[in-house]
């Protein structure tokens, strides 16, 4: 016999359970069917007429698809990088020292997080039209005018999440590896950094996922000749919708799970330490 | 905490890479455009700093007036449909199984991993003419239709299945915002949730208040905190949208993120488009300043 369902034990009333079946049906069928028609030998995305891989094929052999492809997980991966280190060190400047105008900068970098993209957008947009930023750099530099605006929303939420893991830092540790006779960087290198290796992951995570989910910063500042991969499939959105454009961001999709999963499993076995 | 004096160049190393960052690539651009919106323009690009009020005056017809209404309702009301989505779902992750919760959790947040372009895209899919929503209430509709024509109810069904206007309208885009936002509110409520002392609910429940009551009387009111960021979380996106009100939406949807970027991009109109992104920013602002407020009211409460 089954025990009675306890009165917090909300998982096990049927209308919860009907409930988030129908948030994650919700959130699931449109990618799902997205993928599914990804397949479909069907031109018009509408009804299922046989299974192919042309689309793929297509997809693959579409030269400018595959550039702005590539531009786009390397903006990624540069931006990544380069919000981590941003991100880290400033995180670990505010946690340790006391200045002043600390409240002011604190509010200042949280406020990327918080203000609409479109914003920040336009201002980067008018920003690089007048400074006249150099256009036709070899590759990757001429995608520097994304990856700077994908730096400036991605570092703060490092900092934020660095920061939270440094709450629980015994900054002791710090003080008895200089007792011990280790400088500066030392003591960073040995001490502080592995402590602070858990939240550089999360915010690595971080950082590489609103890279990537980004389209309004993208749109805004990469150039006519820089393709990336939202705004050329929000081109061929806007003129047909074929099945190419389901393969590509199929193909996408699962950069972006494997690239998690990945980052997941390194995560874990640190988890327990410090 | 040590004063940055002791050790000046480390803290210059830690502090100075970020905050050069931000003042170059977030604060000049966007004091550039602050200072756009008080300028006029000369010639085909020239923009002078004349320190007019014309563009606001502009941004304040009721042209905009009303586009900032109706951004502002299409925002609060999707903010609304993702907080009542989401409470319930934040809660029963708070208290499944522990084996489940990752699990269940890592389901809400794995769609955000996909780009927000091809979400949108993957809703058109669900929602035009021929979509699968429409398909899928056809085909209920003929199957109903075929169970009333024995009886002879048959004429009460009409002709044919009309297909619903799913899309290109405003309803389109706040689901397409709900469908895009949606984690952004499951995951500060659970995390709210999470820390919440389990004991309060059940002496609630054994002192004889019903399960409903608890819900609103105990559980609500110490979520608090984790509702009122899902709501900054889910509304000030919401109210900056243009992806999605320009994919899903119809000729009346257009929001108050569209008229920006036309502003700048095509219409080049730029002191026009920096006053009502700068509106929007203000706005934006005031949401966090009554954040801010409700913040600092439930602190003096507790106290």
């Amino acid at each position: 016999m089954r025990n009675p369902i306890g009165p917090l034990e909300f998982t096990r009333r049927g209308w919860v359970r009907l409930w988030l079946l129908a948030v994650f049906v919700f959130l699931y069928a449109p990618i799902v069917i997205l993928i599914a028609f990804s397949f479909n030998q069907s031109r018009r995305n509408i009804v299922w007429t046989g299974f192919t891989t042309d689309w793929y094929g297509r997809a693959l052999n579409n030269a400018s698809l595959i550039e702005a492809f590539t531009n786009s997980i390397m903006i990624a991966l540069i931006s990544t990088v380069l919000s981590v280190i941003l991100g880290g060190l400033l995180a670990l400047g505010l946690y340790r020292f006391r200045f002043p105008g600390k409240p002011v900068l604190d509010g200042v970098a949280a406020l990327p997080i918080v203000i609409p993209e479109i914003c920040l957008g336009v201002a980067l947009l008018v920003f690089y039209a007048r400074v006249g930023w150099p256009v036709g750099l070899p590759w990757p530099l001429n995608l520097s005018q994304v990856i700077i605006g994908h730096v400036v929303f991605s570092f703060p939420f490092v900092a934020v999440v660095v920061r939270a893991r440094m709450e629980g830092f015994d900054r002791s540790l710090e003080e008895a590896s200089k007792d011990l006779g280790a400088s500066e960087w030392q003591t960073f290198w040995n001490v502080t950094l592995p402590y602070m290796k858990t939240g550089l992951i999360a915010g690595a995570l971080l950082a590489m996922t609103l890279s990537l989910d980004d389209f309004v910063i993208t749109f805004f500042t990469s150039g006519p000749e820089t393709i990336t991969f939202p705004v050329k499939i929000y081109s061929m959105v806007r003129q047909s919708v074929t099945p190419e454009v389901n393969a590509a961001s199929t193909i996408l999709i699962l950069f972006t799970v494997l690239l998690t999963v990945i980052a997941l499993k390194f995560q874990k076995p640190s988890e327990g330490v410090g | 905490m040590e004063n940055w004096r002791r050790q000046p160049w480390v803290f210059a190393t830690f502090i100075g890479p970020g905050t050069l960052w931000l003042l170059l690539f977030f604060l000049l651009p966007l004091g550039w455009i602050w200072l756009f919106a008080v300028g006029e323009r000369e010639g085909p690009v020239d923009i002078v700093v004349t320190w007019t009020l014309e563009n606001y005056r502009e941004a304040l017809q009721p042209v905009y007036l009303q586009l900032f209404l109706k951004t502002f309702l299409i925002a609060l009301v999707s903010t609304a449909i993702c907080l009542v989505v989401a409470f319930p779902v934040a809660l029963a992750i708070c208290f499944a199984p522990e084996r489940y919760k990752n699990v269940l959790l890592l389901l809400v947040i794995l769609p955000f991993w996909t780009n927000m372009l091809i979400r949108t895209y993957a809703m058109i899919a669900m929602l035009r003419q021929n979509g699968f929503v429409n398909d899928g209430i056809g085909l209920l509709w003929t199957g109903l239709k075929y169970l009333l024509t024995p009886i002879g109810m048959d004429g009460l069904m009409g002709e044919r299945f009309a297909p619903l206007p799913l899309l290109y309208n405003n309803t389109a885009v706040v689901l397409g915002i709900v469908y895009v936002y949606l984690p952004f509110m499951v995951l500060p409520l659970y995390a709210n949730l999470e820390k919440l002392d389990r004991s309060l609910i059940e002496a609630s429940l054994d002192l004889g208040a019903s399960q409903v009551r608890t819900f609103f009387e105990i559980i609500v009111r110490l979520a608090r905190p984790g509702i009122v960021s899902g709501i900054i979380l889910v509304f000030i996106p919401a109210l900056g949208t243009f992806l999605i009100s320009d994919l899903l939406g119809g000729p009346d949807s257009q929001l108050i993120g569209n008229v920006v970027e036309r502003q700048f991009r095509a219409a080049n109109n730029l002191p026009l488009g920096a006053a009502l992104s700068f509106l929007l920013l203000y706005l934006t602002f005031l949401a966090l300043a009554l954040r801010a407020w409700f913040a600092a009211r439930a602190e003096k409460a507790d106290a």
